[in-house]
C-alpha cells in the first residue's frame, strides 16, 4: 500500500492535488456515474487537510487523538476516497470499484462500510452539526483534536448549516474549522439563479465566524488559511473558499452539467492527459 | 411473569408520575454514575425535565435553541466522540422535524444516540393537534437499526433510561405529559425488547402499550365481572418487537386488541398485525387514534373523544367476541 507522507511544500501540495484529481476522474469514469464537478473543485482543499493539516493515522483510523474531517457534501465522496486511498487507509485500487454493490465505497461515503469516514453524509445540510458535536465533546476530554467540515456552497441553502452555524458560535468552539467549497453552481445552474446564497462571507460574519475569503486553488492560501484557524481562540473558523467547479479539466470547468456526470472513457484520456 | 397485585388505580394516586418527571429524575442520577453521558435539548428543558441535569451538571447540558434538526446531528457528533448522548424535545418535533437527521445521521451510521421526547399523544391536551405527536412510533419504526420504546408508567420509564444507557444503537423512547398511575408491579424488571404478560385471556387478548396499558387493565376488570377472561400484554419494547409474547397470545385468544395513543397506522396496532398475519391468524381489532388530527381539549376529554378509554376497549372487545 503505498502512502503519501505530510508536508507543508506547496509544491508537493500542488502535485498531491494533481494526483487526487487524477483518481477521481479514474474512478468516476470507471463507476460510470457519480459527481465529477464538486470532487474536482474541493481536491486543493482536501489535498491539504490530508497531507499537511491534519493530524491522523492511516493506519489507525480510530486513533482518538486524531483530527476529524466531516464532508458534508457527501455527493464529492471521490475526492475523500482518492484522499483517504492516497493516505494508505486502503488499497488504491479499492477506487475502482466506487459504487459497485459489493464495494465499500458508496456513492455517498457510509461510515459503517469504509473505515477513515468518520460520518456517513450526502443528505446536506447535516455536516456542521455533526462537526460541532464531535468538536465539543473532543474538547471536553481535553484531546487537541480539530475538527474540519466541508461544505458546499449550494448546502448553505439548507437551513441546519445555519442553526449550526449559531450553535458553533454560541458555545465558542474554536476547535473547529468549516470551509465552503464556493464553486457557485448546484445541479440546477448557477447558485445566484436557483436560490441567492451571496453575500457569503458576510453571513458568517453576521452570525460571529471568524472569517476568511480565499482562493480554493491557491495552496499556499489554503495552508495558511488552516494555519490561521488553528490560531483563533474563542470562536469558529470558516475558510470560503472560492473555487471552480470541474477545476484541473479544462472541459469540466465551470460546467453545472457536470455536478452529476462521470467523465466519458474518452473524456476520461482527455481529462489525465491535462493532468500529467 | 407473576400475576399483578391488587386492581389499577387510573386517574391518579398518590403513586401517579408523569413519565417525564420520571425520565428527569433517573437522568439526574444517570449524570451522577457516568461522566459520559450529555444530555442536548430543544429549549424545552423545563418541559421535558432535562432541567433537573441540566442544574446538576451544566458543563454536560446543551440548549440548542429552537432547532431540533441542529440538536440531533450535534447528538450524533457527541456520540461520534465517545459521549454518551441523550436528546429531548416534544415528539412530535423530535421525530418529524428531524426526521431525516435521525434517519442519514443517526440509524444510517448506526450511532449510539438516545432520543428521549416527551409530550406524545393526544394527552398533551389544550395545546392541540400542532403539538400532539399522533405517528411517532410510526416514524421511528420505519428506521434500520432504530430501537422503540414506549414506558407504561414512571417505574418503568426510570428502568428504561438506566437500561437504555447500557445498550449500544439509537433508541427512541416515547414519554408523556400527564400523570399516569403505576401499573408495572414492584418486582418488574425491564428488559430491552421482553413484552410483561400480565395475564392471557383464553376470551380475548389486550396488547397495549404506554398510557393505555393502565386503561386496558381497567377494561380485564369490567369484563371479568361480566364473566369474560381477558389478558393484558404491556409491550413497551415495540421494536424490536417480542413476537413470542404475542405469538402466546394469538394461541391463548382468538381475539387480540391492541390499544395505543397513537394512530392505529403504523404504530403497535400495525407491528402486531404484521406478525399475527404472517405467523398466526387470529381475529385483530386496533384501538387507536385513527386516521385523523388530535384537537385542544382536556386530556380525559381527549381520551374520551378518541375512543382510548376502558369502556370503549371494553365495547370493542364485546362486539368482536
Amino acid at each position: 500500500m503505498s502512502r503519501i507522507t505530510a508536508t507543508r511544500d506547496v509544491g508537493l501540495l500542488r502535485e498531491r492535488a494533481k494526483e487526487v484529481r487524477r483518481e477521481i476522474v479514474k474512478m468516476l469514469t470507471e463507476a460510470g456515474s457519480g459527481h465529477t464537478g464538486g470532487s474536482l473543485s474541493a481536491a486543493d482543499i482536501v489535498a491539504a487537510l490530508y497531507f499537511y493539516k491534519m493530524r491522523h493515522r492511516p493506519e489507525e483510523p480510530e486513533w482518538r487523538e486524531r483530527d476529524r474531517f466531516v464532508l458534508s457534501k457527501g455527493h464529492a465522496a471521490p475526492v475523500l476516497y482518492a484522499a483517504l486511498a492516497l493516505s494508505g487507509y486502503f488499497d488504491r485500487e479499492l477506487l475502482k470499484t466506487l459504487r459497485r454493490i459489493d464495494s465499500p465505497l458508496q456513492g455517498h461515503p457510509s461510515s459503517k462500510m469504509l473505515k477513515g469516514v468518520e460520518i456517513s453524509t450526502g443528505s446536506l445540510g447535516q455536516g456542521l452539526s455533526i462537526a460541532n458535536g464531535m468538536a465539543m465533546g473532543l474538547r471536553m476530554d481535553g484531546l487537541g483534536s480539530r475538527v474540519y467540515c466541508l461544505l458546499g456552497d449550494g448546502e448553505l441553502q439548507e437551513g441546519q448549516v445555519w442553526e449550526a452555524a449559531m450553535t458553533a458560535v454560541h458555545y465558542g468552539i474554536d476547535n473547529l474549522c468549516a470551509i465552503v467549497d464556493n464553486n457557485g453552481l448546484q445541479i440546477d445552474g448557477f447558485c445566484c439563479d436557483v436560490m441567492k446564497i451571496e453575500p457569503i462571507t458576510e453571513k458568517w460574519k453576521a452570525f460571529g465566524w471568524h472569517v476568511m475569503d480565499i482562493d480554493g486553488h491557491a495552496m499556499e492560501q489554503i495552508v495558511d488559511a488552516l494555519d490561521e484557524a488553528e490560531r483563533v481562540k474563542g470562536r469558529p473558523s470558516v475558510i470560503v473558499a472560492r473555487t471552480v467547479k470541474g477545476k484541473g479539466v479544462s472541459f469540466f470547468e465551470g460546467k453545472a452539467e457536470y455536478h452529476g456526470i462521470a467523465p466519458t472513457r474518452e473524456e476520461r484520456d482527455r481529462a489525465l492527459e491535462e493532468l500529467k | 411473569m407473576g400475576e399483578r397485585k391488587g386492581s389499577p388505580s387510573p386517574g391518579g394516586t398518590s403513586q401517579a408520575l408523569a413519565t417525564r418527571d420520571a425520565y428527569g429524575a433517573a437522568l439526574l442520577e444517570l449524570g451522577k454514575k457516568r461522566g459520559d453521558v450529555v444530555v442536548l435539548d430543544a429549549d424545552l428543558s423545563g418541559s421535558t425535565k432535562t432541567a433537573k441535569f441540566a442544574k446538576a451538571f451544566p458543563e454536560r447540558f446543551f440548549n440548542l435553541g429552537i432547532s431540533e434538526q441542529d440538536m440531533i446531528g450535534t447528538a450524533g457528533g457527541f456520540s461520534l466522540a465517545g459521549k454518551l448522548p441523550f436528546a429531548s424535545t416534544f415528539a412530535v418535533f423530535e421525530t418529524g422535524r428531524a426526521w431525516e437527521q435521525i434517519r442519514q445521521t443517526i440509524c444510517y451510521s448506526n450511532l449510539n444516540v438516545k432520543l428521549v421526547a416527551t409530550h406524545a399523544g393526544i394527552t398533551v391536551g389544550e395545546d392541540g393537534a400542532s403539538h400532539q405527536a399522533l405517528m411517532d412510533i410510526a416514524l421511528m419504526r420505519v428506521l434500520p437499526n432504530m430501537t422503540v420504546i414506549v414506558p407504561a408508567d414512571g417505574r418503568e420509564t426510570e428502568q428504561v433510561i438506566y437500561s437504555i444507557a447500557d445498550y449500544e444503537g439509537p433508541v427512541y423512547v416515547r414519554l408523556g405529559r400527564m400523570k399516569v398511575p403505576l401499573v408495572t408491579p414492584e418486582s418488574y424488571r425491564f428488559q430491552l425488547g421482553k413484552a410483561h404478560i400480565f395475564h392471557l385471556g383464553k376470551d380475548a387478548t389486550i396488547i397495549a402499550t404506554g398510557i393505555m396499558v393502565s386503561a386496558s387493565l381497567e377494561a380485564r376488570q369490567i369484563l371479568k365481572s361480566e364473566g369474560l377472561d381477558v389478558g393484558v400484554i404491556n409491550i413497551s419494547t415495540i421494536k424490536p418487537l417480542d413476537a413470542e409474547a404475542v405469538l402466546r397470545a394469538a394461541e391463548s385468544s382468538g381475539l387480540i386488541v391492541t390499544v395505543e395513543e397513537h394512530s392505529v397506522i403504523g404504530g403497535l396496532g400495525s407491528a402486531v398485525s404484521e406478525i399475527l398475519s404472517e405467523k398466526h391468524p387470529v381475529k385483530v381489532r386496533r384501538i387507536g387514534v385513527g386516521d385523523t388530527f388530535g384537537r385542544s381539549g382536556k386530556p380525559e376529554e381527549l381520551l374520551e373523544f378518541y375512543g382510548l378509554t376502558p369502556d370503549a376497549i371494553v365495547n370493542t372487545i364485546k362486539t368482536s367476541l
